[in-house]
Protein backbone atom coordinates (compact mmCIF):
# COMPACT_ATOMS: atom_id res chain seq x y z
CA UNK A 1 0.00 0.00 0.00
CA UNK A 2 1.20 3.28 -0.96
CA UNK A 3 1.01 5.91 2.09
CA UNK A 4 -0.65 9.13 0.38
CA UNK A 5 -1.74 10.94 4.44
CA UNK A 6 -1.37 10.84 7.54
CA UNK A 7 -2.81 12.40 10.61
CA UNK A 8 -3.91 12.37 14.05
CA UNK A 9 -7.63 13.52 15.14
CA UNK A 10 -7.60 14.20 18.70
CA UNK A 11 -10.55 13.33 20.62
CA UNK A 12 -13.49 15.62 19.94
CA UNK A 13 -12.23 16.52 16.78
CA UNK A 14 -13.68 16.63 13.41
CA UNK A 15 -12.59 16.43 9.58
CA UNK A 16 -13.58 15.27 6.03
CA UNK A 17 -12.00 14.31 3.36
CA UNK A 18 -12.79 12.04 -0.42
CA UNK A 19 -11.33 8.92 -0.23
CA UNK A 20 -11.18 8.66 -4.30
CA UNK A 21 -11.68 5.48 -5.80
CA UNK A 22 -9.07 3.18 -5.05
CA UNK A 23 -8.11 4.26 -2.32
CA UNK A 24 -7.94 2.93 1.40
CA UNK A 25 -8.22 4.91 4.78
CA UNK A 26 -7.14 3.38 7.98
CA UNK A 27 -8.55 4.48 11.11
CA UNK A 28 -6.77 3.43 14.38
CA UNK A 29 -7.89 3.60 17.38
CA UNK A 30 -4.64 5.12 19.46
CA UNK A 31 -5.55 4.46 23.41
CA UNK A 32 -8.02 1.88 23.22
CA UNK A 33 -11.93 2.96 23.49
CA UNK A 34 -12.09 5.42 20.90
CA UNK A 35 -15.49 6.12 19.06
CA UNK A 36 -15.61 7.82 15.72
CA UNK A 37 -18.86 8.36 14.22
CA UNK A 38 -19.38 8.35 10.37
CA UNK A 39 -20.93 9.53 7.73
CA UNK A 40 -20.71 8.41 3.90
CA UNK A 41 -21.68 11.00 0.49
CA UNK A 42 -20.85 10.51 -2.51
CA UNK A 43 -18.45 13.28 -3.38
CA UNK A 44 -19.70 13.63 -7.21
CA UNK A 45 -23.51 13.68 -6.05
CA UNK A 46 -23.76 14.78 -2.50
CA UNK A 47 -27.23 13.62 -3.01
CA UNK A 48 -26.52 10.56 -2.81
CA UNK A 49 -25.72 9.30 1.04
CA UNK A 50 -25.06 6.44 3.76
CA UNK A 51 -28.13 4.42 4.01
CA UNK A 52 -27.74 2.18 7.19
CA UNK A 53 -31.40 0.30 6.56
CA UNK A 54 -30.00 -0.17 3.20
CA UNK A 55 -26.94 -1.45 4.59
CA UNK A 56 -27.75 -3.41 7.13
CA UNK A 57 -30.89 -5.51 5.27
CA UNK A 58 -29.02 -6.63 2.10
CA UNK A 59 -26.42 -8.15 4.14
CA UNK A 60 -28.83 -9.72 7.16
CA UNK A 61 -26.61 -7.79 9.53
CA UNK A 62 -26.92 -4.89 12.34
CA UNK A 63 -23.26 -4.70 13.20
CA UNK A 64 -20.97 -3.87 10.99
CA UNK A 65 -17.13 -5.59 10.55
CA UNK A 66 -14.74 -6.77 7.98
CA UNK A 67 -16.28 -8.27 4.61
CA UNK A 68 -19.46 -5.64 5.44
CA UNK A 69 -20.18 -3.29 2.53
CA UNK A 70 -21.46 0.39 3.65
CA UNK A 71 -24.24 1.32 1.09
CA UNK A 72 -25.95 4.47 -0.52
CA UNK A 73 -29.63 5.04 -1.31
CA UNK A 74 -28.50 4.51 -5.00
CA UNK A 75 -27.34 0.88 -4.34
CA UNK A 76 -23.86 1.51 -4.79
CA UNK A 77 -20.86 0.67 -2.15
CA UNK A 78 -19.83 3.94 -0.72
CA UNK A 79 -17.13 1.98 1.26
CA UNK A 80 -16.26 -1.60 1.71
CA UNK A 81 -15.04 -2.54 5.39
CA UNK A 82 -11.44 -4.86 4.33
CA UNK A 83 -10.03 -4.96 7.43
CA UNK A 84 -10.90 -5.21 11.01
CA UNK A 85 -9.07 -6.20 14.03
CA UNK A 86 -12.00 -4.90 16.73
CA UNK A 87 -15.02 -7.12 15.22
CA UNK A 88 -17.81 -4.21 16.10
CA UNK A 89 -19.14 -1.54 14.53
CA UNK A 90 -22.24 0.01 15.99
CA UNK A 91 -25.12 0.85 13.69
CA UNK A 92 -27.97 1.77 16.24
CA UNK A 93 -26.75 4.53 18.48
CA UNK A 94 -25.83 7.58 16.39
CA UNK A 95 -24.74 10.53 17.98
CA UNK A 96 -25.51 12.96 20.49
CA UNK A 97 -26.62 16.30 20.55
CA UNK A 98 -25.62 19.24 22.30
CA UNK A 99 -28.33 19.20 25.37
CA UNK A 100 -27.51 15.13 25.52
CA UNK A 101 -23.93 16.04 26.17
CA UNK A 102 -24.61 18.73 28.75
CA UNK A 103 -27.26 16.30 30.29
CA UNK A 104 -24.57 13.37 30.70
CA UNK A 105 -21.42 15.28 31.15
CA UNK A 106 -22.40 19.32 32.79
CA UNK A 107 -21.52 21.98 30.77
CA UNK A 108 -18.09 22.47 29.67
CA UNK A 109 -17.45 25.91 27.87
CA UNK A 110 -14.69 26.78 25.45
CA UNK A 111 -14.25 30.08 27.83
CA UNK A 112 -13.15 27.69 30.38
CA UNK A 113 -11.23 24.74 29.06
CA UNK A 114 -10.49 26.09 25.67
CA UNK A 115 -10.11 23.44 23.01
CA UNK A 116 -10.68 20.51 25.64
CA UNK A 117 -14.98 22.19 25.75
CA UNK A 118 -17.18 19.30 25.82
CA UNK A 119 -18.14 19.08 21.59
CA UNK A 120 -20.59 16.82 20.77
CA UNK A 121 -21.36 14.66 17.85
CA UNK A 122 -24.07 15.97 15.98
CA UNK A 123 -22.56 20.03 15.96
CA UNK A 124 -19.77 18.19 14.84
CA UNK A 125 -20.88 16.59 12.00
CA UNK A 126 -22.95 19.32 10.85
CA UNK A 127 -20.22 21.91 10.82
CA UNK A 128 -18.28 19.26 8.96
CA UNK A 129 -20.60 18.97 6.52
CA UNK A 130 -21.87 22.23 6.49
CA UNK A 131 -18.25 22.55 4.68
CA UNK A 132 -19.23 20.70 1.63
CA UNK A 133 -22.72 22.83 1.54
CA UNK A 134 -24.29 19.75 3.26
CA UNK A 135 -26.96 20.74 6.11
CA UNK A 136 -28.94 18.76 8.97
CA UNK A 137 -31.11 17.25 6.31
CA UNK A 138 -28.10 15.29 5.26
CA UNK A 139 -27.27 14.18 8.56
CA UNK A 140 -28.98 10.77 8.47
CA UNK A 141 -28.21 7.69 10.39
CA UNK A 142 -24.32 7.41 11.18
CA UNK A 143 -22.28 4.58 11.90
CA UNK A 144 -20.41 4.28 15.00
CA UNK A 145 -16.78 2.67 14.57
CA UNK A 146 -15.12 0.79 17.71
CA UNK A 147 -17.91 0.65 19.19
CA UNK A 148 -20.50 -1.91 19.96
CA UNK A 149 -24.13 -2.14 21.55
CA UNK A 150 -25.91 -5.19 22.05
CA UNK A 151 -30.02 -6.38 21.73
CA UNK A 152 -31.36 -8.65 24.23
CA UNK A 153 -34.27 -11.01 22.72
CA UNK A 154 -36.95 -7.85 24.18
CA UNK A 155 -35.30 -5.30 22.67
CA UNK A 156 -32.99 -3.82 25.55
CA UNK A 157 -30.04 -2.18 24.28
CA UNK A 158 -26.34 -2.23 26.09
CA UNK A 159 -23.03 -0.45 25.31
CA UNK A 160 -20.35 -3.00 25.74
CA UNK A 161 -17.22 -1.43 27.12
CA UNK A 162 -13.77 -2.23 25.85
CA UNK A 163 -14.81 -3.33 22.35
CA UNK A 164 -11.96 -1.57 20.64
CA UNK A 165 -8.38 -2.05 22.39
CA UNK A 166 -5.38 0.80 21.65
CA UNK A 167 -4.17 -0.44 18.09
CA UNK A 168 -7.42 -1.97 16.82
CA UNK A 169 -8.02 -0.44 13.33
CA UNK A 170 -10.08 -0.26 10.51
CA UNK A 171 -9.89 -0.30 6.79
CA UNK A 172 -12.43 1.48 4.45
CA UNK A 173 -11.62 0.87 0.55
CA UNK A 174 -13.65 3.64 -1.48
CA UNK A 175 -14.75 1.74 -5.09
CA UNK A 176 -16.34 5.23 -5.34
CA UNK A 177 -15.11 8.95 -5.27
CA UNK A 178 -16.73 9.23 -1.33
CA UNK A 179 -16.57 11.84 0.62
CA UNK A 180 -15.87 10.80 4.24
CA UNK A 181 -16.97 12.96 7.07
CA UNK A 182 -15.95 12.08 10.63
CA UNK A 183 -15.32 12.91 14.24
CA UNK A 184 -14.20 11.34 17.18
CA UNK A 185 -16.58 11.53 19.85
CA UNK A 186 -17.74 9.62 22.70
CA UNK A 187 -20.51 6.49 21.98
CA UNK A 188 -23.72 8.52 23.15
CA UNK A 189 -24.37 5.47 25.24
CA UNK A 190 -20.76 4.88 26.76
CA UNK A 191 -21.67 4.74 30.63
CA UNK A 192 -18.36 6.87 31.13
CA UNK A 193 -19.30 9.98 33.14
CA UNK A 194 -16.63 11.75 32.28
CA UNK A 195 -16.38 13.62 28.86
CA UNK A 196 -13.19 12.06 27.34
CA UNK A 197 -13.12 11.86 23.72
CA UNK A 198 -10.18 9.17 22.56
CA UNK A 199 -7.90 10.22 19.68
CA UNK A 200 -7.60 8.44 16.47
CA UNK A 201 -5.23 8.11 13.74
CA UNK A 202 -6.09 7.96 10.18
CA UNK A 203 -4.00 6.74 7.33
CA UNK A 204 -4.78 7.37 3.56
CA UNK A 205 -3.05 5.16 1.10
CA UNK A 206 -4.00 3.55 -2.60
CA UNK A 207 -4.76 0.31 -2.49
CA UNK A 208 -5.22 -2.78 -4.99
CA UNK A 209 -8.65 -3.21 -5.86
CA UNK A 210 -7.98 -6.68 -5.04
CA UNK A 211 -8.36 -6.20 -1.43
CA UNK A 212 -12.08 -5.35 -1.75
CA UNK A 213 -12.66 -9.23 -3.33
CA UNK A 214 -12.99 -10.33 0.65
CA UNK A 215 -16.53 -7.99 0.38
CA UNK A 216 -17.72 -7.89 -3.46
CA UNK A 217 -17.44 -11.78 -2.74
CA UNK A 218 -18.83 -12.15 0.91
CA UNK A 219 -22.38 -12.10 -0.20
CA UNK A 220 -24.96 -11.54 -3.53
CA UNK A 221 -25.88 -8.81 -2.75
CA UNK A 222 -22.33 -7.48 -2.59
CA UNK A 223 -21.69 -9.00 -5.69
CA UNK A 224 -24.46 -6.78 -7.26
CA UNK A 225 -23.61 -3.94 -5.31
CA UNK A 226 -20.14 -3.06 -6.46
CA UNK A 227 -21.77 -3.99 -10.41
CA UNK A 228 -24.13 -0.89 -9.35
CA UNK A 229 -20.71 0.89 -8.59
CA UNK A 230 -18.73 0.11 -11.33
CA UNK A 231 -21.77 1.06 -14.30
CA UNK A 232 -21.61 4.87 -12.10
CA UNK A 233 -17.89 5.11 -13.93
CA UNK A 234 -18.62 3.56 -17.21
CA UNK B 1 -40.37 -11.50 23.54
CA UNK B 2 -42.01 -9.91 26.38
CA UNK B 3 -44.94 -7.00 25.42
CA UNK B 4 -47.50 -5.35 26.49
CA UNK B 5 -50.12 -4.92 24.18
CA UNK B 6 -52.17 -1.81 24.94
CA UNK B 7 -55.87 -1.41 23.08
CA UNK B 8 -57.57 1.88 22.37
CA UNK B 9 -60.77 3.09 23.50
CA UNK B 10 -61.38 5.37 20.46
CA UNK B 11 -64.19 4.51 18.53
CA UNK B 12 -63.89 4.87 14.65
CA UNK B 13 -67.32 6.49 14.46
CA UNK B 14 -66.03 9.30 16.21
CA UNK B 15 -62.74 9.98 14.09
CA UNK B 16 -62.45 13.04 11.90
CA UNK B 17 -60.92 11.27 9.44
CA UNK B 18 -61.21 7.52 7.94
CA UNK B 19 -59.43 5.91 4.75
CA UNK B 20 -58.20 3.03 3.36
CA UNK B 21 -55.08 3.10 1.53
CA UNK B 22 -54.61 0.80 -1.06
CA UNK B 23 -51.27 -1.67 -1.26
CA UNK B 24 -48.71 0.21 -3.02
CA UNK B 25 -49.94 3.87 -2.23
CA UNK B 26 -48.35 6.80 -0.88
CA UNK B 27 -50.21 9.31 2.00
CA UNK B 28 -48.82 12.18 2.75
CA UNK B 29 -51.35 13.98 5.43
CA UNK B 30 -51.10 16.82 8.03
CA UNK B 31 -51.36 15.77 11.97
CA UNK B 32 -52.26 18.60 14.58
CA UNK B 33 -50.71 18.83 18.10
CA UNK B 34 -53.02 16.43 20.13
CA UNK B 35 -54.41 14.94 17.35
CA UNK B 36 -54.07 11.03 17.32
CA UNK B 37 -53.66 8.84 14.18
CA UNK B 38 -54.35 5.17 14.05
CA UNK B 39 -52.54 2.79 11.45
CA UNK B 40 -54.65 -0.34 11.25
CA UNK B 41 -53.43 -3.91 9.47
CA UNK B 42 -56.45 -4.25 7.47
CA UNK B 43 -55.64 -8.08 6.42
CA UNK B 44 -52.61 -8.60 8.60
CA UNK B 45 -48.51 -9.07 7.81
CA UNK B 46 -48.76 -5.42 5.99
CA UNK B 47 -45.58 -3.48 6.35
CA UNK B 48 -46.48 0.32 6.30
CA UNK B 49 -42.97 2.55 6.31
CA UNK B 50 -43.67 5.66 7.46
CA UNK B 51 -41.78 8.99 8.18
CA UNK B 52 -42.33 12.28 10.14
CA UNK B 53 -41.91 15.82 10.06
CA UNK B 54 -42.27 18.73 11.47
CA UNK B 55 -44.58 20.96 9.91
CA UNK B 56 -43.26 24.36 10.69
CA UNK B 57 -40.23 23.52 9.29
CA UNK B 58 -39.74 20.03 8.22
CA UNK B 59 -36.27 19.78 8.29
CA UNK B 60 -36.54 18.55 11.59
CA UNK B 61 -37.83 15.03 10.99
CA UNK B 62 -37.96 11.39 12.79
CA UNK B 63 -34.78 10.31 13.93
CA UNK B 64 -34.86 6.46 14.62
CA UNK B 65 -31.37 6.41 16.85
CA UNK B 66 -31.90 9.10 19.08
CA UNK B 67 -35.65 7.76 19.81
CA UNK B 68 -34.25 4.29 20.36
CA UNK B 69 -30.87 5.36 22.83
CA UNK B 70 -33.56 7.90 24.85
CA UNK B 71 -35.40 5.07 25.22
CA UNK B 72 -32.36 2.53 25.46
CA UNK B 73 -34.71 -0.42 23.39
CA UNK B 74 -34.57 -1.31 19.69
CA UNK B 75 -38.30 -1.77 19.47
CA UNK B 76 -41.42 0.43 19.15
CA UNK B 77 -44.77 0.04 21.31
CA UNK B 78 -46.73 2.07 23.76
CA UNK B 79 -45.33 4.69 25.58
CA UNK B 80 -42.55 5.03 22.99
CA UNK B 81 -41.56 8.76 22.17
CA UNK B 82 -40.68 9.14 18.64
CA UNK B 83 -38.13 12.31 18.84
CA UNK B 84 -36.67 14.17 15.88
CA UNK B 85 -33.34 15.29 14.85
CA UNK B 86 -32.95 18.62 16.79
CA UNK B 87 -34.45 16.09 20.02
CA UNK B 88 -38.14 17.42 20.30
CA UNK B 89 -40.57 14.74 20.89
CA UNK B 90 -42.32 14.60 17.69
CA UNK B 91 -45.46 11.93 18.84
CA UNK B 92 -45.95 9.35 21.44
CA UNK B 93 -47.00 5.58 20.62
CA UNK B 94 -50.45 5.50 22.87
CA UNK B 95 -52.28 2.14 22.11
CA UNK B 96 -50.61 -0.45 20.13
CA UNK B 97 -52.31 -4.42 19.71
CA UNK B 98 -49.41 -5.71 17.25
CA UNK B 99 -46.00 -5.04 19.82
CA UNK B 100 -43.41 -5.07 17.02
CA UNK B 101 -42.28 -2.43 14.70
CA UNK B 102 -39.02 -2.19 13.07
CA UNK B 103 -36.61 0.82 12.93
CA UNK B 104 -33.69 -0.72 11.11
CA UNK B 105 -34.93 -2.39 7.75
CA UNK B 106 -35.64 1.33 6.24
CA UNK B 107 -37.86 1.56 2.72
CA UNK B 108 -37.73 -0.34 0.18
CA UNK B 109 -36.35 0.85 -3.16
CA UNK B 110 -35.21 0.10 -6.72
CA UNK B 111 -32.13 0.50 -6.18
CA UNK B 112 -31.66 -1.38 -2.80
CA UNK B 113 -33.90 -4.19 -4.91
CA UNK B 114 -30.99 -4.61 -6.90
CA UNK B 115 -28.89 -5.55 -4.32
CA UNK B 116 -31.32 -7.45 -2.74
CA UNK B 117 -32.96 -9.55 -4.96
CA UNK B 118 -31.33 -9.12 -8.44
CA UNK B 119 -30.49 -6.74 -10.92
CA UNK B 120 -34.05 -6.79 -13.39
CA UNK B 121 -36.06 -6.24 -10.26
CA UNK B 122 -35.43 -2.47 -10.85
CA UNK B 123 -38.34 -1.81 -11.98
CA UNK B 124 -40.56 -3.60 -9.98
CA UNK B 125 -42.59 -0.39 -7.55
CA UNK B 126 -41.12 0.59 -4.25
CA UNK B 127 -41.65 3.02 -1.24
CA UNK B 128 -38.92 5.16 -1.88
CA UNK B 129 -40.58 6.13 -5.27
CA UNK B 130 -43.25 6.66 -3.51
CA UNK B 131 -42.11 8.46 -1.17
CA UNK B 132 -40.89 10.38 -3.87
CA UNK B 133 -43.92 11.08 -5.53
CA UNK B 134 -45.46 12.08 -2.88
CA UNK B 135 -42.75 15.03 -2.36
CA UNK B 136 -42.58 15.85 -5.33
CA UNK B 137 -46.62 16.69 -5.51
CA UNK B 138 -46.26 18.32 -2.12
CA UNK B 139 -43.38 20.88 -2.62
CA UNK B 140 -42.50 21.05 1.26
CA UNK B 141 -39.83 17.58 1.12
CA UNK B 142 -37.37 16.20 -1.36
CA UNK B 143 -35.19 13.75 -1.62
CA UNK B 144 -33.21 15.01 0.88
CA UNK B 145 -35.37 14.77 3.72
CA UNK B 146 -36.28 11.16 2.78
CA UNK B 147 -34.33 9.57 6.00
CA UNK B 148 -35.07 6.40 7.93
CA UNK B 149 -38.31 5.28 8.61
CA UNK B 150 -40.42 3.06 10.88
CA UNK B 151 -41.90 0.11 9.19
CA UNK B 152 -45.42 0.16 11.45
CA UNK B 153 -45.99 -4.00 12.09
CA UNK B 154 -42.90 -5.62 10.67
CA UNK B 155 -40.57 -7.71 12.50
CA UNK B 156 -36.94 -7.42 12.03
CA UNK B 157 -35.28 -8.92 14.94
CA UNK B 158 -31.35 -8.24 15.87
CA UNK B 159 -29.31 -11.77 17.30
CA UNK B 160 -27.18 -11.21 20.40
CA UNK B 161 -24.35 -12.00 17.47
CA UNK B 162 -25.60 -8.59 15.71
CA UNK B 163 -27.17 -10.57 12.78
CA UNK B 164 -30.35 -9.03 11.28
CA UNK B 165 -33.24 -11.16 10.30
CA UNK B 166 -36.89 -11.09 8.40
CA UNK B 167 -39.40 -12.88 10.57
CA UNK B 168 -42.71 -13.51 9.22
CA UNK B 169 -44.86 -10.77 10.62
CA UNK B 170 -46.25 -10.66 13.91
CA UNK B 171 -49.22 -9.09 13.06
CA UNK B 172 -52.25 -9.93 11.54
CA UNK B 173 -56.13 -8.77 10.53
CA UNK B 174 -56.97 -5.86 12.58
CA UNK B 175 -54.15 -5.00 14.83
CA UNK B 176 -53.14 -1.37 14.83
CA UNK B 177 -50.88 1.07 16.18
CA UNK B 178 -51.71 4.59 17.53
CA UNK B 179 -49.73 8.17 17.90
CA UNK B 180 -50.51 10.61 19.75
CA UNK B 181 -49.05 13.87 17.72
CA UNK B 182 -47.32 15.93 20.56
CA UNK B 183 -46.33 18.97 17.47
CA UNK B 184 -47.98 19.51 14.27
CA UNK B 185 -46.46 16.77 11.79
CA UNK B 186 -46.12 16.03 8.25
CA UNK B 187 -47.14 12.01 8.00
CA UNK B 188 -45.31 10.42 4.74
CA UNK B 189 -46.73 6.93 4.60
CA UNK B 190 -45.63 4.41 1.56
CA UNK B 191 -48.00 1.29 2.16
CA UNK B 192 -45.26 -1.05 0.96
CA UNK B 193 -45.74 -2.88 -2.22
CA UNK B 194 -42.04 -5.35 -1.66
CA UNK B 195 -43.31 -9.02 -3.07
CA UNK B 196 -39.84 -10.33 -2.61
CA UNK B 197 -39.52 -10.99 0.72
CA UNK B 198 -41.85 -11.97 3.68
CA UNK B 199 -42.30 -8.42 5.42
CA UNK B 200 -45.68 -8.36 3.42
CA UNK B 201 -45.86 -12.03 3.28
CA UNK B 202 -45.36 -11.39 -0.49
CA UNK B 203 -48.74 -10.23 -0.78
CA UNK B 204 -49.34 -6.54 0.14
CA UNK B 205 -52.41 -5.33 1.42
CA UNK B 206 -54.63 -2.42 2.01
CA UNK B 207 -54.16 -0.65 5.68
CA UNK B 208 -57.05 1.93 7.11
CA UNK B 209 -56.23 5.43 8.84
CA UNK B 210 -57.86 6.88 11.18
CA UNK B 211 -57.69 10.06 12.92
CA UNK B 212 -59.49 11.74 16.02
CA UNK B 213 -59.62 15.01 17.67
Amino acid sequence: MDLLLEETVPGGGHTSLIVKRGQSLRITDLRGGANVSVMLINAAEKSERLNLPDTLKCQHTAKLTAGHCLYSDMGRVLAAIVADTCGWHDSIGGVSNAAEVRERYGTGRYQDLRNAFYRNGTDNLLVEMGKWGLGIADLLMTLNLFSRVDVTDAGALSFVPGNSRAGDYVDLYAPMNTLLVLTAIQHPLDPNPQYEPKPVRLALSRAERSVAELCRTSCEENVRGFINTDRFFL
Amino acid sequence: MTTTLTVSDKRPEQAIFRETLAAGEPWLHELKAGQTLRILDLEGNQAVDTLFYCLADPRERFDPQRTLRRQQSLYLTTGTVLYSNLGNPMLTIVADTCGRHDTLGGACAQESNTVRYALEKRYMHSCRDNYLRACAHDGRLSKQDIGANINFFMNVPVTSEGGLTFEDGISAPGKYVELRAEMDVIVLISNCPQLNNPCNAYNPTPAELLIWN
